[in-house]
């Protein structure tokens, strides 16, 4: 018996193929559209608007053509091939894709890729390396901050921009004087941190890496 | 999705032409609630036209001492802004109670008093909706109702409208101010921008096609303690049961607004007097005529407790 070794096989490569073919059996046209488990319906052709945009990427200039549908998630994923950024509810509720645009995280499922003529983007691929981890990639290891790891990537973006938020005197609803500068407790970075959902509940971890980064930072 | 063809807009006028120009065209700034829609399918748009290049996204002094906030300003700028902070306090309270920090990084002023309801009946495309469809029914009436309005609904409608930010601005005496596409301006008071269900719950505010908002201005600073209380099911990021946007000032006078009850941000100024009598009778007054189901019945006595912990909060 040939082990899955033999083959070299990768669950992305299983994933993948099995997704290029059920798109091949339904709609090729637009298997690089949002919904390609959607069946085109006989007679009725699809008419794809296309768009031109251009951004950078962790430093790097990119312009695609692109079907007007195609979010930015779906752009980074599919066309960039940026996979670290994750597909979770794919409508802004649990924050698996948070991407750091411009400086601020945004929830990159919930805005189209075309909106962003210009942006300077940030993934979890831009921020450090397997060699050189980021600081909260490093804290997030350190202090076991995940366990399936689905939600980190968007978890390690989201939690980076929350220190740079508090750095900017952004309050949030749990600040108790509203013009005072923001503090760094624990009950601020769990409400800040709260559109980053974890299924596996490693939040107390999380809490800690942030901590222990934001404790070096200031 | 369905397809759709998409344009940049350079300055409001044009946009507000170009969406009468296109059949089914829609305008799109933060793209947070309208983009899930269209995931979904609720909401069908053929032609898009990006309005976040329209330069709307500055907060200033009025004349008259208020503030004129841009329609393209980001919910997080609004709230952090040391003058809302300072003199508006229940609307910075109000912003920073919705959502997430992504969600209000992108979310802006104008497209949060356009979000759609959470009604789950509206969101589920196999059940019928008046607002989605109109004439087709409303499931929700019969229906899972716990999160539904109280006060204001219809035989066709029991949504409610699921913003924040609205709620404290109702409390703040708000102006939408809008341009149509002839480019003729207009003031519209926020207690006159959303509408109640009536028989026709798909028409959710007073603005005629193709017109854009470009600003929402604040009165003169009024003053007093200002409290923005929400309870919901989990203690961030949810929707509103009930809340609570209270001006108090020292002699126990104020205003109050309700969110999560209501079609609209919900407010009676004749309740508002009633405020030095405390929690009771501001209620009495605020939810006379409510007409909740078994399941949301609850939201009164709700209302009536948070109010009077925004009250005992207030006198310190």
């Amino acid at each position: 018996m040939q082990g899955p070794s033999d083959f070299e096989l990768s669950r992305r490569k299983i994933l993948l193929g099995t997704a290029a073919s059920v798109a091949f059996g339904v709609a090729p046209r637009i298997a690089d559209a949002q919904t390609p488990a959607v069946p085109v319906q006989a007679g009725a052709a699809p008419a794809i608007s296309m768009s031109k945009v251009s951004f950078s990427v962790n430093g790097k200039p990119r312009e695609i053509a692109l079907d007007t549908r195609t979010t930015l998630l779906d752009a980074l994923r599919e066309h960039l091939h940026l996979t670290g950024s994750k597909k979770g509810c794919d409508h802004g509720q649990c924050g698996a894709c948070t991407v750091i645009v411009g400086g601020r995280r945004i929830n990159s499922c919930l805005t189209l890729a075309v909106m962003h003529e210009g942006d300077e983007i940030k993934t979890i691929e831009g921020l450090g390396t397997p060699e050189n981890l980021h600081p909260m990639q490093a804290a997030f290891v350190k202090h076991d901050g995940y366990q399936c790891g689905y939600c980190t990537p968007g978890q390690i973006c989201s939690a980076v921009a929350v220190l740079d938020e508090i750095k900017a005197g952004i309050p949030s609803h749990v600040s108790a004087d509203l013009n005072a500068p923001a503090q760094l407790t624990n009950a601020e970075l769990r409400e800040r941190m709260s559109g980053n959902i974890c299924r596996c509940g490693a939040y107390s971890n999380i809490a800690e890496a942030i901590t222990e980064v934001a404790g070096r930072q200031a | 999705m369905k397809s759709f063809t998409y344009e940049r807009a350079r300055n409001p006028a044009e946009a507000a032409a170009s969406v009468l120009r296109k059949p089914d065209a829609k305008f799109i700034a933060g793209g947070t609630n309208l983009l899930d829609l269209m995931k979904l399918e609720i909401e069908t748009p053929a032609h898009l036209i990006d309005v976040n290049g329209l330069a709307l996204d500055k907060i200033e002094p009025t004349a008259e001492g208020g503030l004129r906030i841009g329609a393209l300003v980001r919910n997080t700028d609004l709230a952090a802004d040391s003058r809302v902070r300072r003199d508006y306090a229940v609307l910075s309270r109000a912003l920073l109670a919705g959502a997430s920090g992504q969600l209000r990084n992108k979310a802006t002023t104008a497209g949060n008093l356009l979000q759609r309801t959470r009604c789950p009946y509206f969101y589920d495309t196999n059940q019928p909706c008046n607002k989605r469809r109109p004439g087709s029914g409303c499931a929700a009436i019969g229906g899972f109702s716990r999160q539904h309005a109280v006060v204001g609904g219809s035989e066709a409608c029991i949504a409610t409208h699921p913003s924040d930010m609205a709620v404290g601005m109702r409390a703040l005496d708000a102006t939408v101010e809008t341009v149509r596409p002839d480019g003729a301006t207009r003031a519209i008071p926020i207690a006159e921008f959303h509408h109640l269900p009536g028989s026709t719950p798909h028409v959710e505010t007073a603005l005629s096609p193709g017109e854009l908002i470009t600003a929402v201005t604040l009165p003169k600073p009024v003053g007093g303690t200002h409290i923005y209380r929400k309870v919901r099911d989990r203690a961030s990021y949810a929707f509103a049961l009930v809340s609570v946007a209270a001006i108090v000032q020292r002699d126990g006078t104020g205003r109050v607004a309700l969110g999560g009850v209501a079609h609209k941000p919900w407010r009676i100024e004749s309740a508002d007097s009633q405020l030095p009598r405390g929690a009771k009778a501001v209620m009495a007054e605020l939810l006379s005529g409510a007409r909740p189901t078994r399941e949301n019945a609850f939201k009164l006595s709700l209302a009536e407790r948070t109010l009077g912990a925004v009250l005992t909060e207030a006198k310190g």
